[in-house]
């Protein structure tokens, strides 16, 4: 299974250059740039953990796949994104979210079922990761 | 035309001894008059009958969409009447359309109830509509002032909320429209929408007549869709959703429908503009009240948007539908099967996402709008577009909009879920080049082409419907510009 968030998940995946083209298209736009990572891919799990502050001020897209670099070493196993937010008004949001590294092996997700009345049935998706407690997961 | 004719009776005596009057003398005709930041403006395309006066024409249309009746009255006198009467201001001629004229009328706030799109409605296009002296009659554009939005919850999520809700940002949004549109039973209809959704589409969309047939009762369509949107999350890891039409017989039932939709855990529900403004209104005021996208599909707005000389234009339904809080509606895809010629269309789409707009003749947009904070609407385009357009697409409707691919995810040779996954990876690989730096408008179907390497139904996609487009005439371009072609 391959999880499908973020804006480029169904290309191949990015090469550093490819993140860094991506990376200058949000800065030239006046965005700012941070990288996150996580073991819950859950697509619900909106808080990834942030790998250092959003890089506000900075100008140049290679400071950012310096970053993801960064990263990588020390959460090379999990999910690494890339975020672009825009703080201009009426937005103040993000932009651009985009996968930048996997883990090895992606189990994905279950669809838990509860039958209640009728024929009403409640569901909840659960990553099968999830199984493990953090920092145990995708080890 | 004979100035002196027109001028105001501003002898009470003889302005109010009985009879009849032209509607220009009773005070609907102020040349001079300068609208208040405060007032509603409409913009009517009149064509007078044959004899009749435009000024005369443009006055009796003031008159008749707000205070006068055809004959004076002495109780107007029990009013501030000069206060209540709506003013045609100025009547400018129709380039290049003889026997049309632009009439510019200023209704003051107090004419109206805040909040109701009924009442703004029942006023500005209620009996003048079907006025004797005019052969015909269209609302072109509104001013809407400030004051007035503000009274107006608007869009019950706005596009920035979605897209937070949805965990989808930078790109479009896919969707597709669950064919063939009547006849499925419940069972195989959910069969289309999982394998859309987890093909790569965001949503999946029942069509306009889809409501509670023979063949189909809802509840069965709702719960095997839901098991479908949940099904195809897990498979993709993503929030996926598709919009339950929840419209009805009467408001009681479209709140039983909706409220079902919501305890299965559906992220949007859907209504067509046929139940009405104030039933829009109500379902909006829900949506707000219970975390829910609220999808309008515009079904029957061409019996009175698409002719230019007489009915109301779309940009005018866009804006009450922003101030009445949908948070989807279809606005055309300039390239598929459905009117819309690209300038105009650009207007829509402004209205839809923009948070002001300056006036742009070029796009149909006669005023400044400004929208004081409401909610953005996201716009949908639907309706013959496939993956091979999708550099016109994007050129031409930006990355804030929903692209429905019907026909263009269901007919594909090998499956819905390799259509969809033909329409994402096609949009990816657009998006992707666009953000590069590279020219997608000259070179999309290099990109296209380069990206069906790797994704085979993406090239079975592009093969299949590399010659279709829909090159027609439309019948409702904007009077100030040149329609430009469009090719596809």
């Amino acid at each position: 299974m391959k999880l499908r968030q973020g804006q480029f998940s169904f290309l191949p995946d990015l090469t550093d250059d490819d993140i860094r083209v991506q990376a200058q298209y949000a800065i030239d736009n006046g965005w700012a740039v941070s990288v996150e990572y996580t073991d819950d891919p859950h697509p619900r799990n909106t808080y990834w953990e942030m790998w250092g502050h959003p890089m506000f001020d900075n100008p140049d897209a290679a400071a950012v796949v310096f970053e993801v670099n960064e990263c990588r070493k020390e959460h090379g196993g999990t999910y690494i994104r890339v975020i672009a937010f825009d703080s201009s008004p009426g937005w103040e949001s993000i932009r651009m979210s985009f996968i930048v590294n996997r883990p090895a092996d992606e189990p994905g997700f279950r669809v838990v079922r509860q039958e209640g009345e009728g024929r009403l049935v409640r569901y909840t998706i659960e990553s099968y990761a999830m199984r493990e407690p953090e920092g145990a997961r995708y080890a | 035309m004979n100035e002196m004719s027109n001028k105001t009776v501003t002898d009470a005596k003889k302005r109010y001894s009985a009879g009849v009057m032209k509607y220009a003398q009773m005070g609907y005709w102020e040349p001079d008059y300068e609208p208040k930041d405060t007032d509603v403006i409409a913009l009517f395309r009149i064509t007078p009958q044959d004899g009749v006066d435009a000024v005369e024409a443009a006055a009796a249309v003031a008159g008749e969409s707000s205070t006068a009746t055809w004959t004076v009255v002495w109780t107007d006198r029990l009013t501030a009447c000069e206060k209540y009467r709506a003013k045609a201001y100025r009547v400018d001629p129709v380039p290049n359309s003889e026997g049309e004229f632009f009439a510019y009328i200023a209704y003051d706030l107090d004419l109206f109830e805040p909040g109701s799109i009924a009442n703004l409605t029942a006023s500005i296009i209620g009996n003048v509509f079907g006025f004797k002296p005019l052969k015909a009659l269209r609302l072109e554009d509104m001013r809407l002032p400030v004051a007035y939005v503000k009274t107006f919850q608007g869009p019950a999520t706005g596009i920035v909320v979605e897209r937070e809700r949805l965990n989808c940002y930078g790109r479009p949004l896919l969707g597709a429209t669950v064919k063939p549109k009547l006849g499925l039973s419940g069972r195989n209809y959910g069969r289309v929408v999982y394998e859309a959704l987890k093909g790569g589409l965001d949503f999946t969309k029942d069509d306009e007549n889809i409501n509670s047939q023979p063949f189909m009762h809802w509840r069965d369509r709702f719960l095997y869709c839901m098991e479908a949107v949940n099904r195809a999350s897990a498979a993709t890891g993503e929030v996926k959703g598709t919009y339950l039409n929840v419209t009805a017989g009467t408001m009681q039932e479209m709140y039983a429908r909706a409220d079902f939709a919501k305890s299965l855990g559906s992220v949007i529900v859907m209504i067509d503009l046929v139940i009405g403004y104030t039933a829009i209104q109500s379902m909006a005021r829900w949506a707000r009240d219970n975390d829910m996208i609220l999808h309008l599909h515009r079904a029957g707005h061409s019996t009175y948007t698409r002719q230019r000389s007489h009915g109301v234009s779309f940009r005018v339904i866009a804006k009450w539908m922003r101030l009445a809080g949908v948070d989807h509606l279809h606005a055309g895809t300039v390239v598929g099967k459905l009117e819309g010629d690209p300038a105009t269309t650009k207007g829509y789409y402004d209205i839809f996402r923009e948070e002001r707009n300056p006036t742009a003749l070029e796009n149909g947009i006669f005023f400044d709008q400004e929208w004081a904070s409401l909610n953005k609407m996201m716009p949908v385009a639907s309706g013959g577009i496939h993956a091979g357009q999708m550099h016109q697409l994007l050129t031409y409707l930006g990355e804030d909009v929903v692209l429905q691919f019907g026909g263009g995810t269901i007919g594909h040779p090998h499956g819905i879920a390799a259509g969809a996954q033909a329409n994402r990876v096609a949009l990816e690989a657009m998006v992707f080049a666009r953000n590069a730096g590279r020219d997608i408008w000259n070179e999309g179907e290099d990109i296209l082409r380069d990206a069906a390497r790797t994704c085979t139904p993406l090239k079975q996609a592009l093969d299949v419907w590399k010659d279709v487009s829909f090159n027609y005439a439309s019948t409702d371009a904007p009077d100030f510009a040149p329609t430009p072609e469009v090719s596809a």
